[in-house]
């Protein structure tokens, strides 16, 4: 116990589940500390960041210092391991070249995307549950707000969010004693949030799973597991080993003394403390096999690290494996009762695939410069955001476009890095010699970044399958992307640049570039926010979704989805905590059936 | 100087601008790999150690003498060749990956060029003239915008390194430093700004 080796194995498990990200880790978590035997299998390698994190490691110690190369695309000390844009001999096509086609951005790792993510840690609100019904656009989803809502409670209480409670339109309090402390603000942010707020653009706090204070240890456990004194134990045990935040060091490389959410550090420890989770990692699974009754009977997978072939059985497979692999091992397993894909009779599987809207505007303000020596790292930047705030003109019809954004905020003065001095360049033209010194002593710091992050709504030209001939290093096929966004998300990125740029020029600041008013030119590149979802939609009818509310897919009864894939529309707020407070839903409705002898 | 060297920049000095064609950079092969996708992160990277550094001598002298034209010691902090700008300029034009292979012919062409140029117009080399003699050779050429059309490429060049240079410096302790940068330490608390800079800047 506990990581396993393919000869190590004890099947049949309870569960398989795939994957050990924000899915995996709480599928896994849920149900070994609810008493299931469960196998977590995981095509990257083990990852262990109480000893690999490079906590205050600074530039001048890494090659290239620091700098993204195609080996490390988000710079040196970036968490991903074996990940990135593009993954050795594990290829993927696209239908058009960048800036149009999809990218798809995978970790090879334990923990998956967890590691770098941004923490940003926002509630899906009953809005976002159901679109259709607001504007007969996309799909509503089978379930409400009110189904999810004390899921996002016990995640935030077992993962540690900061933030506030503003009581706002569609952006959900929690209840109150959940949410920790949110770091004090920055200068800038002082600033920003007065002439944004002068601006009818509401400016509060940012929820973002960073342990600000010490996690309640003594009455958290009773409340997430009642009934259960040895999960109970282990919990507690488990949360008094997490640090509080150092307040230094960038989250993204993710965080030895465990102060931030990384499914390592967080779900599976106390999992792992109940003896009943198994992890295999560098197991690459590409199918899901069934039984003659229909049921799925376990995984197929190559052992990376031997080049073999393996299979492992369960009562109950879980794929959580990130929204488009999952929809991957769903097409590539096929049989004869299911010749295009399994769980796909609907043929949705791997449609409706979506990403955020992404835009932003940078600007420098002149009132910033030249500020006195301040330690402004605080939790790694993030103190405030804006929620969307035009949700009554929507509904009126005065924008043109459907759904909305938040913004995300970038200032202060954080480490200098080989990016530092290029990104004030544009302030000091021609500049070189004492002079250049000068200024940028006095510009650094001063300068202000607004990114939106916006809803995109399910298309049909936006989806994966399999391509006829490409493979990857095993021989598995792999996915073929198609990608096109529409005037909604054009025009929302259009609206973004305008507000933005409304908001540096309040400030009395100056823009680093003429904004973009050209949808196509202002709007990220599809999939380049690394928040896509979809794939596997819920919903509550068998023919125009793959699983119902439940993440059960129709089609197998014993074969669940529990990542990104069951998103039936992709609302502004970044999806990891819905992905966790839906697999952690997902594993207690598991646990009931399987009880109750269903599966 | 050798007699062939001194041949090679009499050649060079014909033309100045553009770069293309001085430095022989398409000699120098590609190394095979670079750091591959699963790097040790806390180890400390010597310049030269996952790859060999490839730029001569020369190359280096010409690259220290520029760096500094763009970041000079002044009372606050040393100068950019003082805190090993032109090592990590070498490491940079000689890694394996695609990005810097590009900048490899951009800035080794442009070095040879700059001195080119020095000799054609003033009879000595770059690093022989003064500081004044070397602004009148960066002027030209320090801002792209402003750039005559013959001087594109070389205010494209100078553009890189001054990137490459001044990126160099300030991910360094003394560029940290000179910026008045105080943070990445661990603290038990993050207080909020003072209140008097708050009440400065109107902001309470």
């Amino acid at each position: 116990m506990p990581f396993v080796t393919p000869d190590t194995m004890q099947g049949p498990y309870d569960v398989i589940v795939v994957g050990s990200g924000a899915g995996g880790g709480q599928s896994a978590y849920t149900l070994s500390m609810e008493g299931a035997r469960v196998l977590m299998l995981e095509a990257g390698r083990r990852y262990v960041p109480e000893t690999e994190t490079p906590m205050f490691q600074t530039p001048e110690q890494a090659p290239l210092l620091g700098e993204g190369t195609p080996d490390k695309p988000f710079g040196f000390y970036d968490a991903t391991v074996d990940g990135g844009w593009q993954v050795p001999g594990e290829p993927y096509v696209s239908d058009a070249p960048a800036p149009q086609g999809f990218a798809w951005w995978r970790a090879r790792m334990l923990g998956g995307r967890t590691n770098h993510w941004g923490r940003i840690s926002l509630r899906n609100g009953p809005y976002d549950f159901k679109p259709y019904t607001r504007d007969g656009l996309g799909f509503d989803w089978p379930i409400g707000y009110e189904d999810v809502a004390p899921y996002y409670d016990k995640v935030e209480m077992l993962i540690g969010v900061y933030g506030s409670n503003e009581g706002l339109e569609n952006t959900p309090d929690s209840p109150a004693g959940i949410l920790l402390p949110p770091p004090s603000r920055l200068v800038s942010d002082y600033m920003i949030q007065r002439h944004a707020n002068a601006l009818g653009i509401p400016t509060i706090p940012a929820h973002r799973a960073v342990v600000t204070a010490k996690l309640d240890a003594d009455t958290i456990p009773a409340r997430l597991h009642p009934g259960n004194p040895a999960a109970q134990r282990i919990l507690a045990a488990a949360m008094r080993e997490r640090g509080a935040c150092l307040w230094a060091t960038a989250c993204g490389r993710g965080c030895s003394v465990r102060a931030n959410y990384q499914s390592v550090t967080v779900h599976l420890p106390p999992a792992l403390a109940t003896g009943r989770l198994d992890i295999g990692t560098d197991a690459m699974v590409h199918e899901v096999t069934l039984g003659a009754d229909g049921k799925a009977r376990g995984v197929s997978f190559v052992d990376k690290r031997t080049g073999r072939q393996h299979t492992v059985r369960a009562r109950a497979v879980i794929l959580a494996a990130s929204a488009c692999e999952s929809a991957r091992i769903l097409l590539n397993s096929k049989s004869a009762q299911f010749p295009d894909g399994l769980a796909n009779s609907s043929g949705l599987v791997g449609r409706y695939l979506m990403d955020t809207v992404g835009s932003s505007v940078e600007g420098q303000i002149p009132a910033l410069e030249a500020l006195p020596p301040l330690n402004e790292d605080g939790a790694d930047g993030h103190a405030l955001y804006m929620p969307w705030w035009l949700y009554g003109d929507q509904k009126a019809g005065r924008l043109p476009f459907a759904r909305g954004y938040h913004v995300e905020l970038g200032s202060g003065r954080r480490l200098p890095g080989f990016g530092t001095a290029a990104s004030m360049q544009w302030l000091t033209p021609g500049g070189y010699g004492v002079k250049l010194k000068q200024d940028l002593r006095r510009y650094y710091g001063s300068l202000v970044s607004f990114d939106g992050r916006g809803e995109m709504i399910p298309n049909e030209r936006s989806y994966c399958e399999i391509d006829p001939k490409a493979k990857d290093r095993w021989g598995i096929p792999v996915l073929r992307f198609h990608w096109d966004w529409s005037d909604h998300e054009r025009l929302q990125a259009v609206h973004m640049q305008r507000s933005f740029a409304q908001i540096i020029e309040a400030m009395g600041g100056r823009l680093r570039a003429p904004i973009e008013t050209d949808g196509a030119k202002a709007i990220s590149q599809g999939g380049s926010i690394i928040h896509e979802v979809g794939g596997a939609i819920m919903g509550a009818d068998a023919t125009r979704s793959v699983t119902n509310a439940w993440g059960q897919t129709w089609d197998v009864p014993n074969l669940f989805v529990a990542d990104g894939a069951v998103f039936a529309s992709n609302a502004d707020k970044n999806p990891t905590l819905t992905i966790m407070a839906l697999a952690w839903r997902t594993a207690d409705h598991l646990l009931e059936r399987m009880r109750r002898k269903e599966l | 100087m050798d007699r062939r060297t001194t041949l090679k920049w009499l050649i060079a000095a014909r033309v100045a601008w553009p770069l293309r064609g001085y430095a022989g950079v398409a000699s120098v092969p590609a190394p095979a790999a670079g750091y591959g996708s699963d790097p040790d992160l806390l180890a400390s990277y010597a310049r030269g150690q996952l790859w060999p550094l490839t730029m001569t001598a020369r190359q280096r002298e010409l690259a220290a003498v520029l760096s500094d034209v763009i970041i000079p010691a002044d009372e606050r902090s040393p100068s950019a060749s003082a805190v090993g700008v032109v090592s990590f300029i070498d490491e940079w034009v000689s890694a394996p990956y695609p990005e810097q292979r590009q900048d490899r012919a951009l800035i080794l062409d442009g070095l040879a060029a700059i001195d080119a140029r020095s000799l054609r117009v003033l009879g000595r080399s770059f690093d022989l003239i003064s500081a004044t003699e070397r602004q009148g050779l960066c002027d030209p050429i320090c801002d792209p915008a402003l750039a005559v059309p013959a001087d594109a490429e070389g205010a494209r060049f100078f553009a890189r390194y001054r990137e490459l240079t001044a990126g160099a410096f300030y991910s360094t302790p003394e560029g940290r430093r000179d910026l008045n940068y105080i943070g990445n330490v661990p603290r038990t608390s993050f207080p909020p700004p003072p209140p008097e800079l708050l009440r400065r800047l109107g902001l309470e």
